[in-house]
């Protein structure tokens, strides 16, 4: 809301020289949010005066145009030209060039003289041109940033007004004046009008206001106007979609008299284009009173108007020469004709008023917000009206803003109003709100005196009658808001000022820290950048495509992913199954920047939707829902375990002198699977895996010893990687830690430390090179027995000694007993029986 | 006499071989020998005067060995002249010996000086996202004070995103969200907008009272910008127990404020609207290390729980209250940290997480 000075200094105290920074600054003290300074003189500055054209003589062109030598008198006749500097012309005389012809002599227009400066920093000095030294511009609107119109020059009596040359024009147009722009919470609807933001300021300041209202003078009606009848069938919420219509009628006037500069310059100011007299008198009114009105051409009504929903199949073609399909749920202005406007949204074409129109009928109605915003949505026609009706205008209103509106009519347009006023509907119960005396101490943590709770509440426009242990307060019918004894605290707290909270520190019960989760998960991190991993973050919006490759491991599979209705971009509908696609565009982002050696990692949720999407009904509000309700919102939500995953690619680290640059491979992405393994003390299998979008042959898939599988790590698939323009052998992983979390012991039981000396014993295995190096070891370490301590992979070779198509594995075997130093015998014994374990298995020999 | 090597290198001239009854001759071969061993310059060259000097063919083992063939009475004496004189060529040699070894072991240490400016890099340094540990920073201040944190999903229901925080279903608060809907639309789910949603799961299922702090990631049909983006962080809090006033909100928030930017930090509330909360507040942080001078900045939105909020989760606004907060970490990066671009965020260039490595 753009509150224009001159019209704020009307209804409260603004002192002469503040500005729009100064008001700004008070409003925001009672919690109205500042959000700009319109100042037309930040852009403009004068000389601008007022000129009469003495004669105007015109020069055809040899490049086809026209111009006009005028000569401008700028000061009034007889008198002397007290401005000085380059261009001006001490005779009061100017003489300039003019490409426009809609003036004639004698016309009185807008000169800007040498010196001025206007919007777009266009600075006016003498200049020739067409053979003459043009010394200033005669403006046109669009060149004074108060229009669009680019035709042709300004010329005063258009706009009715005859002033003295020499006058400043700048003044006459209403520049000199400013606004400040506030921003207004859903809840103070009654600060969308000059109204409403003045009893903000007072209430600011602690200064006098005047109530717009109290200067309109409401006749008591002779009769009833034009007749209306209020007829929803279909409340909303229960609430009828109207709830007061009231209808004047102002007859013969002249809808095409100009708009006077003063309005024009404040409808201006506020951010609403002039359009004509009767509308600019509508907004104007609306502004200042926060009532939207609409108005109708009388001659094109035809019988009653009646409000209701509309119709099944019903149309209307809107002001905005759109042809409408209606929705049953819109309530509807309708005549004998049919519907002619949305009500509180938009009005219909048919009624509309125009340069011909003579007799006209106000509508000043109140709508029911929800039904407003919903139509609104609806038709996505956000409008001043709408905004306001959505935010609730005070229901009293209605009949001050009509007869505002057909006081501007007579005194602007003309005719005559008749006496008979249209006043249908039924007020809504005043809200009566019980306010104990110490509640807001309680609320707020401070004392206060009665006087700055009855005092306060008052001042907003309460009634405030004392009961016994509190008040009485009813609220005033411009602040639908106020409906709850915190409400009205807030009210109390927001005058007195938020300032005055004291502070106190609670003591909150022994908490039990971070849970062991919690914990992990920072463990894990910490882990995983300290083995030289940067974490990094993706948006979870990804294509169905992605979906479709990484977050199912079988081509084809069913990939069930959430979809976005409104998503940013359409190729990012939906919800990430994998955060793969989110890595692998920050690695190409990289390489685009020039790092090309990258190990990075991102941890957070994937979208598994299941059967069942969300819940067709949702519970009210203000009531606890039983907990089978419960359940199924719960039950609803699709499944979004956290994942973390990691990508390479290049090198390890950068060659340097003395260090051979290794490149990142599978071997890398399975590794550090196994460290989140070691990190969060889970026995995590690895095995041969599958995944579509990795390596057939080089993909590892790590599960629980239960079974349960954590995810997958290896090399992309060359397709993949070349599809992302990723270097080839980019490796990946990533692995479900809710489950790796899940797995985590809550106690680890400690192992028996031996001091007895080991026996250590190498062998060599030769196995067909499809057996894989894992379950040979698990087996020789179910061969050993209990002496084996440990057992590792030191060598793998194909290649001479070795039969076609096996492989030699090396193992190294460390036996030791618990409780004696093992001999030889011993220790080749457990090693002969591990052996032939991986013998009879695997078709193992010894080498 | 004998004269001592101007060169005492690896060989030593030939010497006379002294009279062991002659204390005079054994003398001067000691002092040849001194002479000898203080002349060499390294180990090898001690090696040559000790073979020279102590070995089997020199001058005094000679002598020593020639007293066996004196008459009986004369070997006493010959014996306690040649005795001490080896004696002290072997201390000295000792001696000389360990000096040599010393400035070795010394001059080995400067010759294998390296430039360890030039080290290369054998580990690669990783690095935690700034987001993450600026969130774990922020929920350690709640947890030293006794509070929990609480998580809760990303995409929420819609009742528990908005109805349950009192937001009426055709208010146009609830259109301030810029909200990702998910279809079917009447499915009733969304990406939440805030992490409102755990509180209301906080207050459904914790024992009273409750103090928790839940941190997380949110979503706003905003497109990126240097100031915006669609996906960010808040942390919210929310603390329900008996008698709580918005006096406590304020301490609370001061006392957090203090933790995370100095004991000069100090906050202040402006008035606001936000359904959930009543009365609502704007929160403004006196930031004492803000670039370009201490100032006001503009931080989040907190106030007293709507008691709408404590119904709907089955707790007594009669018996309880509570207050709310909630701020954006994005945010407090950019003023806490300096980033001046929210790209830097989200982009995923190393060099962002790299430069904090696992601080903030």
């Amino acid at each position: 809301m753009r509150i224009p000075l001159s019209w704020l200094r009307e209804y409260a105290a603004v002192p002469a020289d503040a500005t729009a920074e100064d008001v700004m600054a008070e409003l925001v003290k009672v919690g109205l949010e500042e959000e700009a300074v319109h100042r037309p003189t930040d852009e403009l500055s004068g000389p601008i005066v007022v000129g009469q054209v003495l004669s105007k003589i015109a020069e055809p062109q040899t490049n086809g145009k026209t111009i006009n030598w005028c000569q401008v008198r700028v000061v009034p006749e007889g008198a002397k030209q007290t401005l000085t500097g380059e261009g001006i012309d001490p005779s009061g005389v100017q003489g300039i060039v003019c490409g426009a012809h809609n003036f004639e002599e004698g016309d009185k227009v807008v000169v800007t003289l040498p010196g001025a400066v206007l919007p777009g920093d266009f600075r006016i000095s003498p200049r020739k041109t067409y053979g003459h030294v043009s010394a200033g511009m005669i403006a046109s609107v669009k060149e004074l940033g108060i229009g669009e119109d680019h035709d042709g020059i300004l010329v005063l009596s258009t706009l009715g007004l005859d002033p003295e040359v020499g006058a400043d024009a700048m003044d006459l147009l209403g520049l000199y004046d400013e606004a400040a722009e506030i921003n207004v919470t859903p809840d103070r609807g009654y600060c969308f009008s000059i109204r409403g933001v003045a009893r903000e300021y007072a209430h600011a300041t602690g200064t006098a206001f005047t109530d717009p209202a109290d200067a309109v003078v409401v006749p008591t009606a002779a009769g009833e106007g034009y007749p209306v009848r209020l007829a929803d069938e279909a409340p909303i919420y229960g609430e009828a979609g109207c709830d007061r219509f009231v209808a004047r009628t102002v007859r013969g006037v002249d809808p095409t008299r100009p708009t006077p500069p003063w309005l024009s310059a404040r409808l201006r100011l506020a951010g609403i284009r002039s359009i004509s007299l009767v509308v600019d008198i509508s907004n104007y009114v609306m502004l200042e009173l926060g009532q939207p009105l609409h108005f109708y051409d009388r001659d094109k009504l035809s019988g009653e108007i009646v409000v209701r929903r509309a119709a099944e199949g019903e149309t209307l073609r809107t002001l905005d020469d759109r042809e409408r399909a209606l929705d049953v749920g819109d309530l509807l202005i309708t005549d004998a004709s049919g519907p002619i406007g949305i009500a509180g949204v938009m009005g219909g074409a048919s009624t509309e008023v125009s340069d011909s129109t003579v007799d006209i009928v106000i509508e000043s109605a109140h709508f029911d917000p929800v039904s407003i915003g919903r139509s609104r949505r609806r038709h996505k026609l956000p409008s001043e009206a709408s905004r306001r009706f959505e935010r609730n205008v005070d229901w009293q209103i209605a009949d001050v803003a009509a007869q505002r509106a057909v006081d501007l009519l007579l005194e602007l347009a003309g005719g005559t109003a008749d006496d008979a006023v249209t006043n249908v509907g039924q007020a809504p119960e005043p809200r009566v709100i019980e306010l104990a005396a110490d509640f807001p101490a309680r609320l707020i943590g401070r004392e206060f005196t009665e006087d700055q709770i009855t005092g306060t509440l008052t001042d907003l426009g309460a009634v405030v009658e004392p009961v016994d242990g509190g008040w009485r307060v009813t609220a005033p019918s411009w602040r639908p808001d106020l409906e709850t004894r915190e409400d009205l605290t807030e009210e109390i707290i927001r005058l007195v000022g938020y300032s005055t909270i004291p502070s106190t520190l609670p003591v909150a019960p022994p908490g039990r820290g971070l849970t062991r989760v919690q914990q992990q998960r920072r463990r894990l991190l910490n882990a995983l950048a300290a083995a030289g991993l940067t974490e990094v973050l993706s948006y979870p919006f990804v294509s169905e495509q992605a979906n479709a490759l990484f977050g199912t491991s079988e081509e084809g599979a069913a990939a069930p992913a959430v979809r976005l209705a409104n998503p940013l971009s359409a190729e990012r509908a939906f919800l990430r199954r994998s955060i793969l696609p989110g890595l692998i565009e920050a690695a190409k982002r990289n390489h685009s920047r020039g790092f090309r050696d990258l190990a990075l990692f991102e941890s957070g949720s994937v979208f598994l939707p299941g059967e069942q999407m969300g819940t067709k009904t949702i519970p009210p509000l203000g009531i606890k829902p039983d907990d089978d309700v419960l359940d199924a919102l719960y039950a609803g939500i699709p499944h979004q375990p956290q994942v973390i995953a990691g990508l390479f690619t290049g090198l390890e680290v950068p060659p340097s002198a003395g260090v051979e640059a290794r490149a990142w491979d599978w071997a890398d992405a399975v590794d550090v699977v196994q460290l989140m393994g070691s990190v969060t003390g889970v026995d995590v299998v690895v095995r041969q895996g599958a995944h579509q979008a990795f390596h057939p042959g080089r993909t590892a898939e790590f599960a629980l010893r239960s079974g349960e599988v954590l995810g997958h790590a290896g090399e992309l698939h060359p397709k993949v990687s070349a599809a992302h323009d990723l270097p080839a052998r980019t490796v990946a992983f990533e692995i479900d830690v809710d489950r790796l979390f899940d797995a985590a012991a809550d106690i680890i039981v400690a192992r028996s430390l031996s001091t007895y000396p080991t026996a250590t014993q190498d062998v060599a295995l030769v196995v067909d090179s499809a057996v894989v190096a894992r379950d040979v070891l698990e087996t020789l370490r179910e061969g050993a027995g209990e002496l084996l301590e440990d057992v590792s992979l030191f060598d793998v070779y194909t290649g001479p000694g070795i039969p076609d198509g096996s492989t030699s594995l090396a193992f190294a075997l460390r036996f030791r007993a618990p409780d004696r130093t093992l001999t030889a015998e011993e220790a080749s014994a457990a090693r002969d029986a591990a052996v032939a374990l991986a013998g009879e298995r695997f078709g193992a020999v010894q080498r | 006499m004998t004269e001592t090597p101007e060169n005492p290198g690896h060989t030593v001239p030939e010497a006379t071989v002294p009279d062991p009854l002659d204390p005079g001759s054994v003398a001067a071969a000691v002092d040849a020998a001194l002479a000898a061993i203080a002349a060499a310059a390294d180990l090898d060259g001690l090696k040559a005067v000790r073979i020279a000097h102590t070995g089997e063919k020199s001058p005094l083992s000679l002598a020593n060995r020639g007293i066996g063939a004196l008459p009986k009475e004369q070997k006493s004496a010959a014996g306690k002249n040649i005795g001490p004189a080896r004696g002290r060529i072997n201390q000295a040699l000792t001696a000389r010996t360990a000096e040599l070894e010393a400035e070795r072991d010394a001059r080995i240490l400067v010759e294998e000086a390296v430039d360890v400016t030039a080290a290369p890099r054998r580990r690669r340094h990783g690095a935690r996202h700034p987001l993450s540990t600026l969130q774990e920073r922020v929920s350690d201040v709640f947890v030293s004070m006794g509070w929990e944190i609480a998580e809760g999903p990303e995409l929420e229901s819609e009742w528990l995103n908005f109805d349950a925080l009192n937001f009426k279903p055709d208010h146009p608060a609830r259109e301030m969200q810029d909200t990702f809907f998910v279809e079917p639309l009447d499915a009733h789910l969304v990406l939440r907008t805030h992490t409102s949603p755990v509180q209301i799961r906080s207050m459904l299922e914790r024992e009273l009272p409750i103090y928790v702090l839940c941190p997380g990631k949110v979503f706003r049909t905003d497109e990126l910008d240097a100031t915006h983006t669609p996906v960010f962080h808040q942390f919210e809090g929310l603390a329900i127990d008996k008698g709580l006033t918005m006096a406590d909100l304020v301490g609370t928030l001061e006392y957090f404020a203090q933790q995370l930017f100095g004991d000069e930090a100090k906050v202040r509330l402006r008035p606001n609207f936000f359904p959930f909360t009543e009365p609502s507040a704007e929160l403004d942080i006196w930031h004492p290390g803000a670039k370009g001078g201490a100032r006001w900045i503009e931080w989040g939105g907190c106030g007293m729980v709507n008691p709408n909020v404590l119904r709907a989760t089955g707790i007594d606004p009669e018996v309880y209250s509570g207050f709310a907060f909630g701020m954006g970490i994005e945010r407090a990066l950019m003023f806490r940290n300096d980033v001046v671009d929210m790209h830097d965020m989200i982009e995923g260039d190393v060099r962002f997480s790299d430069h904090f490595g696992m601080e903030i």
